[in-house]
């Protein structure tokens, strides 16, 4: 009985305790590409449709249940049976159908044809984050949930409001942008390491499951300059909730400034790596990466899940030689993904990070042993 | 058969149940074995409904209430797992052992003791299924469809348990659907055609044999799973050259057939109670027997509409929705007969009529849903969202269950012999109606506003139709307490109910006492009587 008690006043909180809210839609969106407005048309076609059979059919239902009860003194005929009825009601629908198939075949086609598009984005699913490679740019990154995001998570209605996070994007921010050029045909490869995920922009209407050993492609042609966002839409474990997607699309000027800037940050990030770094630095930014990295499975007390997700606290391969945990995380080893996106001196940092915290003894590992075993 | 040999071959007929508790283990009586799988269902929805409590309490609010990621996608998969294999099909079974014998003039089921195995298995399949919640690593976690390879190389332990518990339920079904042909084909009476059977014995006997070709289907995949797992096989594993995407093949191939399986026997019930009501001949008897046949066909051909996103060649995307979308026709068929049986009728609107009429309207909704679902490109923004979960609860909720509830408040009297409270089963039916609609058509709106399903926690604007879903939920949820009482005060202490408590009802099993008598029909019935009891006169 307190347990009930308990139970009840639990929920009469929850249910009493609600903070400002963004505003809610009823609809699809029409999206900002030719393709998402031509499905957009569809859907309300297809809508318009259901509604005026249903007007139809119901509207029948509704006379007879009104008007042939018996309380009005309504005396039941002794019709069952008229092939020319069945006839007309199976053949309406099939007009009906066939009309709707056309242009939905037409707009199928527009989707999954392509006949050249002008770059390339590699999208790799991971459990719980998205990696992207430009090939012919030589760029790759990977995308996780903003930290601002993770922070609210467990907060109750009221600390959430005290933390102020920005309302609109909640689950819906990342660290590092896809950002992509306006009017170009950008076709996506689309990819996972791990499980299957699902890589979907309602504004582009492009949405498409990345499965682990195959490479699916899905095009995009982006009219209009804005931030976009969508959201992992294929169950992939724990986290599937909190692996959004964030696309900026640009001008393109911008977008070339912003090439031009994550190259020279690549070259810098090399040349970092072949300098001995300080423990301190090492730990800092070994708490960053492992924290959007690391924590969802390990957990961000390194205790981890018994069962499921080893502990990183007190754990043989955290206190034990360095070798064997570069070896696991570069090229992980069953459920444990591959990091060798990640680069040498966020390897280094974050194995340090997990070597010497948590009240673990481990060595501390260089950027250059990272380069070394690679 | 000389009148003395019949005499002497019922002598050990006519002695009824055994006493106490043994007599539901060891028994082999339709009846009995019937009721063992309706109050299984009935705990099992139970079970499940508190699960989606559980997922709707921590959908309330945004943010992490009450469980972690990993113990809410428990809740999601074991909800679906348990209310599709553990209440829905058990009921759907329970009716038929409960009305079959009865329908068809048959003293009771052809396989009596097969009969009993089949329920008795599934306590136990139930047992193990519940049980991995309390293993190391917890239940599986990978929603109903245990897509690979989430649920092969990325799944816990219990997972092994769960693929067990599905080989024990798929015997479970198979031996039902054995059980339910041989009835209907050998046991029916002489005198029976099959065009003279009633509706629900035609859906069933289509419906066996859908499980009887799927079943088997979903075996393979969780033996795949199981070799995949623990045997070093890579029937889904890329690296070892297998494919993921061929088990979500194999896995819709069992998967669509199994829809239909929830759904026709619900078409049966809904063909019985609305002609009874409606005081006119079911419209177009033949015509549903063929458009249920024409979709038990069609839904073994059709699978790879739940896979239009999983990079499949524009001809199949093309085949698969041109075939979907022709499912529309022969289920348009049967709505529009229950419409035109209802016309120019004399309708009353006793309980079961109120859950008949509502199922048309809700089921219908559910089927729109499912037309715009079927239109692949608008797929695109459908797939995997809350709209998908709107759809699927439409037609399961208030179409398979409405219809199991319908079929219970009709039968009833039959069952027990007692009539049920007539105010108490309204108001309980329009409290349901309410609350149902409130829970799920918001959820059209999330899925178009774009939430995925399977998420824990959202974006804020989805907030206010999540926390309106949830508030119908609670109450919805609250309904069944009053649906218990309503049954149980039924039995104990209900008025008698006459033979024919629906006075306009057809069906041999009116013909019988109420309560029905422990074996069905000593004697086959007769042309004459056949006839007078057919829907299609």
């Amino acid at each position: 009985m307190k347990l009930l008690l308990t139970l009840t006043s639990a929920l009469t909180a929850l249910i009493g305790s609600r903070s400002a809210l963004a505003e809610y839609t009823l609809n699809m969106t029409q999206g900002t590409t030719e393709i998402s407005k031509d499905i957009y048309g569809l859907h309300m076609m297809a809508f318009w449709v259901c509604v005026v059979i249903g007007l139809v059919v119901f509207g029948a239902m509704f006379y007879s249940i009104i008007a042939h009860r018996k309380s009005k003194g309504a005396k039941a005929a002794h019709f069952h049976e008229s092939t020319a009825v069945e006839f007309i009601w199976t053949g309406i629908p099939i007009l009906i159908l066939i009309a709707m198939a056309i242009p939905a075949s037409k707009t199928l086609i527009d989707v999954e044809i392509l006949e050249k598009a002008d770059m390339t984005v590699k999208v790799t699913g991971m459990q719980w984050k998205w990696q992207y490679d430009y090939p012919e740019e030589g760029i790759s990154f990977v995308s996780n949930l903003s930290q601002s995001s993770r922070d609210v998570i467990n907060a109750s209605p009221e600390e959430r409001e005290a933390v102020n996070e920005n309302e609109d994007t909640y689950l819906l921010s990342v660290d590092n942008r896809v950002v992509l050029p306006v009017d170009t045909t950008i076709r996506f490869l689309i990819t996972s390491s791990d499980v299957i995920h699902n890589w979907w922009i309602p504004s582009f209407a492009l949405k498409q499951d990345a499965n682990p050993g195959f490479i699916n492609d899905a095009w995009a042609r982006p009219t209009q300059i804005g931030t976009f966002r969508g959201q992992c839409a294929e169950l992939c474990g724990k986290d599937h909730g909190f692996m959004p997607i964030v696309v900026d699309v640009v001008s393109k000027e911008d977008y070339a400034a912003w090439v031009a800037s994550k190259q020279a940050e690549k070259v810098a990030e090399a040349a970092s790596a072949t300098m001995a770094w300080t423990e301190a630095d090492l730990l800092a930014r070994g708490e960053e990466i492992y924290n959007a990295n690391c924590s969802g499975c390990h957990q961000k007390d390194g205790s981890g899940i018994p069962g499921v997700f080893p502990a990183m606290k007190g754990s043989e391969v955290t206190n034990g030689p360095a070798e064997y945990q570069l070896d696991l995380v570069i090229n992980g080893k069953g459920g444990m993904p591959a990091f060798k996106m990640l680069s040498d001196t966020d390897i280094a940092s974050v194995i340090t990070y997990e070597r010497r915290s948590f009240g673990n003894n481990g060595s501390v590992v260089q950027p250059s042993d990272v380069t070394s075993v690679r | 058969m000389s009148a003395t040999a019949t005499a002497a071959a019922h002598d050990d007929h006519h002695h009824g149940p055994e006493k106490g508790l043994l007599r539901w283990v060891k028994t082999t009586n339709h009846k009995d074995i019937g009721s063992l799988y309706m109050w299984f269902a009935f705990i099992m929805l139970l079970v499940g409904g508190v699960l989606a409590l559980g997922i709707r309490t921590e959908l309330l609010q945004p943010g992490l209430q009450l469980f972690e990621p990993q113990v809410f996608n428990q809740l999601t998969t074991m909800h679906g797992l348990i209310m599709v294999f553990g209440a829905i099909m058990p009921a759907f079974v329970g009716l038929a052992n409960w009305l079959i014998p009865m329908m068809v003039g048959a003293p009771d089921m052809a396989l009596p003791r097969m009969n009993n195995w089949s329920f008795w298995i599934l306590p136990f399949a139930g047992g193990i299924l519940i049980s991995t919640f309390f293993m190391e690593g917890g239940a599986p976690a990978f929603g109903w469809t245990f897509y690979a390879p989430l649920s092969t190389s990325f799944a816990p332990d219990s997972t092994d348990f769960f693929i067990f518990a599905v080989h024990l339920l798929g015997f479970s079904s198979i031996m039902g659907a054995i059980n339910i042909i041989a009835t209907v084909l050998n046991m029916r009476a002489p005198e029976m055609r099959l065009m003279d059977m009633p509706l629900f014995v035609w859906t069933w006997l289509i419906t066996s044999f859908l499980l009887i070709g799927a079943m088997p289907v979903l075996a393979g995949a969780v033996t795949m799973m199981l070799t995949d797992r623990n045997f070093g096989t890579a029937f889904f594993d890329a690296a070892g050259g297998g494919d993921p995407v061929m088990f979500q093949h194999i896995f819709w191939f069992f998967g669509h057939p199994e829809v239909y399986i929830m759904i026709l026997p619900a078409f049966g019930i809904i063909s019985h109670i609305i002609p009874t009501f409606a005081r006119k001949p079911l419209f177009g008897y033949s015509s549903m027997v063929y458009a249920t046949a024409s979709i038990a066909f069609l839904s073994y051909i059709v699978w790879a509409h739940h896979m239009f996103l999983t990079g499949m060649p524009v001809a199949g995307e093309l085949y698969f929705m041109y075939a979907t979308m022709l499912i529309a026709v022969p289920t348009g068929v049967k709505v529009f007969n229950w419409v035109a049986t209802m016309w120019k009728g004399s309708m009353t609107f006793e309980t079961p009529m109120l859950w008949a009429l509502s199922f048309v309207f809700l089921f219908t909704i559910g089927g729109f849903s499912g037309l715009m679902l079927g239109i692949a490109p608008a797929d695109i923004q459908y797939h995997d969202t809350y709209f998908v979960v709107a759809h699927f609860h439409y037609v399961l909720v208030t179409g398979a269950l409405w219809a199991i509830i319908a079929a219970v408040f009709y039968w009833l009297p039959k069952w027990t012999g007692r009539m049920y409270n007539e105010t108490l089963a309204k108001i309980h039916f329009w409290w349901a109606l309410i609350a149902v609609n409130i829970t799920f058509f918001p959820q059209h709106f999330l899925g178009l506003a774009g939430m995925p399903r399977r998420i824990p926690d959202y974006a804020l604007q989805f907030s206010d139709f999540n926390y309106v879903s949830s508030i119908g939920s609670f109450a919805f949820g609250l309904s069944f307490i009053l649906l218990t009482y309503i049954i149980v005060d039924c039995i104990r202490n209900g008025k008698p109910a006459e033979t024919r408590p629906w006075g306009s009802a057809k069906g041999l099993e009116w013909t019988l006492a109420s309560p029905a008598p422990y074996h069905s029909f000593d004697l086959p019935p007769t042309r004459a009587e056949i006839l007078a009891e057919s829907q299609h006169s």
